[in-house]
């Protein structure tokens, strides 16, 4: 039988489209294999990277292996700490912010002194262009709040200017800026409030 | 034969550009196109999917039915873009950082299904390949000059960020063309990508007419 005529019988058509799809599930599973650890590794080294950003300085321990999961305001949060002469020096944790599109993903880095050492926006999907100046690439906004703690500016002042606070919004684009001030006092407040878990206080060593 | 890759190039760029001609693609382009830099992204992006779709589809056209050619095309497509996807955050993640979000919205292209159907399921796979060039880098001036003409007057800037698309090589290509510019912030906002899709599209309808009327008055140079 011709190909022509073939095309045209309804069993030849299932049969296509069944091997159509077997064969990219068989090609997207097989990528999946073949991506999933250099993925993995990727975005470990990312995260590494970003710790690295909040937490300036060199610190004993390997971040990524001290770590505390502790409840959260939003679900568990996971707490990376690192040390210096066997003392809990400093902390470092999610914090998830509501933006203009969605979740605003910041990692936060907090002194013993319960002082921000850094703040980094690792996944967000605000406007290109507008929103986006919250990444340090894009913009030195994120840098305000280093050095910041809850006591100053005061809570009333941990907002952006338009809510009579102290951070800059951007020109058209106060929700982005505005998420992110929220998301950041909220873990201020979540540092201040398992303090001693946090710092290890008890002296357990992991 | 040059006369029919000239024609599929002309068509490509010009004659038959997927945003102003074909009017396709419009919800990825009126969305990326706040700065040069994200159209020139998603332009690249997309290039290389239509590309590599439309060579994939014509080396698999006289195999597929006509009655079920959309969802085979579809399910190809989707596949395509899905390892292009993956296999750019395994191997190349610093691209994949700044590519990643226009990548998935590749999938909803309809330009690269208007490919497949239009051109790559009739035609060779060499013919196919440059239309899928071609579209792609017609797609990506559309895409550059709309980005641009909206940055220019919403941010005062043009390729503001090249460099983390393409490296820190390519940071010569970052103008501030009005300093101090204040920004006008419509032409960045969705509005703007209408407006100024509308003004280019006109553009390219008085170009086209006066170029026709030019060749209707000098038939003896046009037929040279």
């Amino acid at each position: 039988m011709k190909l022509e005529e073939l095309r045209e019988k309804l069993v030849y058509q299932g049969l296509l489209l069944g091997g159509v799809a077997l064969l990219t599930s068989a090609a997207l599973a097989f990528a999946s294999r073949a991506t999933e650890a250099d993925i993995k590794a990727a975005e470990a080294a990312d995260l590494k990277q970003s710790l690295a950003q909040v937490l300036p300085g060199e610190y004993e321990n390997d971040l990524l292996k001290d770590t505390v999961t502790l409840p959260g305001k939003e679900g568990e949060v996971l707490v990376y700490r690192g040390r210096r002469a066997g003392k809990v020096d400093a902390v470092v944790y999610q914090v998830i912010g509501h933006g203009y599109a969605g979740n605003i993903v910041c990692v936060m880095g907090v002194s013993r002194e319960g002082k921000i050492l850094g703040v980094r926006v690792i996944n967000h999907k605000e406007t290109p262009g507008l929103g986006d100046k919250i990444e340090p690439a894009k913009g030195d906004w994120i840098h305000d709040f280093e050095g910041k703690w809850l006591g100053e500016p005061g809570a009333a002042k941990w907002a952006v200017k338009k809510d009579g606070g102290v951070f800059d919004q951007f020109a058209g684009a106060t929700i982005t800026p505005r998420g992110v001030v929220n998301a950041v006092k909220g873990g201020l407040e979540f540092f201040e409030g398992n303090k001693t878990q946090l710092l290890d206080e008890a002296g357990t060593k992991p | 034969m040059n006369e029919k890759y000239a024609r599929i190039t002309n068509d490509g760029l010009w004659n038959n550009n997927v945003v102003f001609a074909q009017m396709l693609a419009l919800c990825p382009t009126l969305a990326v196109t706040s700065s040069a830099t994200n159209g020139l992204g998603m332009g690249l992006a997309t290039t290389a999917v239509l590309l590599l779709s439309n060579i994939i589809i014509s080396s698999v056209r006289q195999l597929v039915s006509p009655e079920v050619r959309i969802p085979v095309y579809i399910v190809l497509i989707a596949t395509l873009v899905t390892l292009v996807d993956m296999s750019l955050n395994a191997w190349a993640h610093e691209l994949y950082k700044v590519l990643g979000l226009f990548i998935a919205l590749i999938v909803v292209n309809c330009a690269i299904l208007g490919r497949a159907e239009a051109f790559a399921s009739k035609n060779g796979m060499v013919d196919s390949a440059l239309d899928g060039l071609m579209m792609g880098v017609g797609f990506t001036l559309s895409l550059v000059v709309i980005g641009g003409v909206r940055e220019i007057f919403g941010s005062g800037t043009l390729f503001a960020n090249a460099h983390l698309l393409l490296g820190p090589a390519f940071s010569f290509l970052e103008m501030t063309i009005v300093p101090q510019y204040k920004g006008f912030l419509l032409m960045i906002l969705p509005p703007g990508g209408f407006m100024v899709v509308g003004l280019l599209l006109a553009a390219k309808r008085v170009i086209d007419r006066r170029s026709a009327a030019k060749a209707a008055a000098m038939p003896s140079v046009a037929t040279v």
